[in-house]
């Protein structure tokens, strides 16, 4: 089997199990819903919250990411679903390429519902031109999947590993909830100085990273059992 | 902003050459040591020679060198500060090199020293980022600023906590030790990005403060105090690497009992 079409079946397989346990993504909007909900009653008052969309869109990814990353991971181990898989004629670095795809297609469903819920609770008032949003929406998304799907293969077999995987991978997407969050502000908030190209700059730079390495370190992990 | 430049110059214009050239000796004498290579009266001398340099130094720092310019006696706080920033970053650069030669290798030795570095790593971190706080407080007028350093450096403390944490909570101990390693690389790699992407962020509002040079008594002082950091922090290591390795071997299930005749 050729690796693309390797990674494909994976992506289906993720993507079907999803379907199947509709529940689970379900709870992922009202999780993020509640979360931006939340957030607004923390702030000074509303007529704050124009400037704090862009933030809470991505907070809210962030926090309902490591939901989606934990169940990704959980469901495998129900079963001994994940040795079945390693049993598949497909190179280790098929499953997590496979796997982290799924998740940003995961992350991004999540990121397409929470926006206009965003635009609604927060009133931006766009004074740029927003065809470059889709982009940073994109590159955010897969920014967390590639990290948080090595992270939640980790933690998923250690002890406590829903309280675990934030500590680990809280550290590690700072650089992602920066550049993206700051990205999709200078969209709103107008950019007359092309600075949200740069942070774009910055999330591809931190895919390529870690779409490489991480798929090396998956190996290890998996490896390992 | 002078106070700024002062601050910044040891840590930026020597960081490079100090880690270079005592960094590629202190990983080949590490790794020595913790083979084996010295015996125990040997690699305790490290550590009394270090001890020994860190009471000379701090005098040095505190009473004999002369006072800083700008901040006065507040500086001093420099020879522990920078010595402890410098051996930060060796000591996490060592664990990631560590990890990858785990990796490669499967030599369950340099999973102990995976552990020994990345705890030293996170004392010193902890050391760097109080002194770092205390010297602020009066220059900065803060005990915390969004500068890049600051923040890669806390969250490459973060980040090897969470590593630590994570070994904690593992049994198998071969999947502890690769995941450790795993999670080692991916946190120093981070912090790269981590530094490079505050520092933009930071930017956009102020002009990064150029270098300038440092006095020579202070330069000599701050890199007797770096040798004497370092020297201590390869005796810790050492240590923690064979504590590491004595534990592993107590936690390993016994031998299959010796048959009973009859």
């Amino acid at each position: 089997m050729t690796g693309v079409r390797a990674v494909a079946a994976v992506v289906g397989r993720e993507l079907r199990t999803e379907w199947r346990d509709r529940s689970r993504v379900g709870g992922l909007f009202v999780y993020g819903f509640a979360l931006v909900l939340a957030l607004a009653f923390a702030m000074p008052g509303p007529h704050m919250l124009p400037d704090l969309a862009g933030g809470a869109l991505w907070l809210g990814l962030v926090l309902a990411s490591t939901r989606a990353l934990d169940a990704s991971f959980a469901t495998e181990l129900e079963h001994g679903a994940l040795e079945a898989m390693l049993l598949w004629p497909v190179p280790p670095a098929a499953i997590f390429y496979g796997k982290a795809l799924a998740n940003t297609i995961v992350l991004l469903m999540v990121a397409c519902f929470l926006a206009p819920i965003v635009g609604l609770l927060y009133h931006p008032e766009p004074r740029g031109s927003l065809w470059m949003l889709p982009l940073v929406m994109v590159a955010g998304c897969m920014a967390l999947a590639a990290p948080g799907t090595l992270v939640a293969s980790l933690t998923s077999r250690a002890r406590g590993s829903s309280a675990l995987l934030p500590v680990l991978l809280f550290p590690l997407v700072v650089p992602v909830l920066l550049a993206s969050a700051r990205a999709t502000t200078l969209l709103l908030e107008g950019d007359p100085m092309n600075q949200a190209d740069d942070w774009l700059g910055v999330l591809v730079v931190f895919n390529l990273l870690h779409w490489s390495l991480d798929a090396l370190l998956f190996e290890r992990v998996i490896d390992e059992g | 902003m002078e106070l700024m430049r002062i601050k910044d110059l040891p840590i930026t214009a020597d960081l490079a050459g100090f880690a270079a050239v005592v960094g590629v000796i202190a990983l080949g004498a590490v790794a020595w040591v913790a083979r084996g290579g010295l015996t125990r009266r040997w690699e305790h001398l490290v550590g009394l020679l270090g001890l020994w340099m860190v009471i000379v130094g701090q005098y040095m720092g505190l009473v004999s060198s002369p006072r800083e310019r700008m901040m006065g006696e507040v500086g001093r706080i420099l020879y522990v500060h920078v010595p402890s920033a410098w051996l930060t970053m060796l000591t996490f650069t060592f664990t990631c090199a560590f990890a990858t030669f785990f990796l490669f290798s499967g030599k369950r030795h340099w999973d102990h020293l995976v552990e020994a570095t990345a705890e030293v790593g996170v004392v010193l971190s902890i050391l760097l980022q109080a002194t770092g706080m205390l010297f602020a407080k009066p220059t900065w007028g803060v005990f915390w600023d969004w500068d890049p350093r600051l923040v890669s450096t806390t969250v490459m403390m973060l980040s090897f906590m969470g590593v630590l944490t994570l070994r904690g909570l593992l049994d198998d101990v071969d999947r502890r030790a690769t995941w450790t390693s795993v999670g080692s690389i991916l946190a120093t790699t981070s912090m790269i990005v981590t530094y490079f992407s505050v520092r933009w962020w930071r930017s956009i509002h102020q002009m990064q403060s150029s270098p300038d040079t440092v006095a020579d008594p202070m330069v000599f002082v701050l890199r007797w105090n770096a040798f004497a950091f370092l020297f201590l922090t390869v005796w810790f290591v050492v240590q923690r690497a064979r504590l590491s390795a004595r534990r592993e071997a107590l936690d390993a299930p016994p031998a299959l009992p010796e048959e009973v005749p009859a």
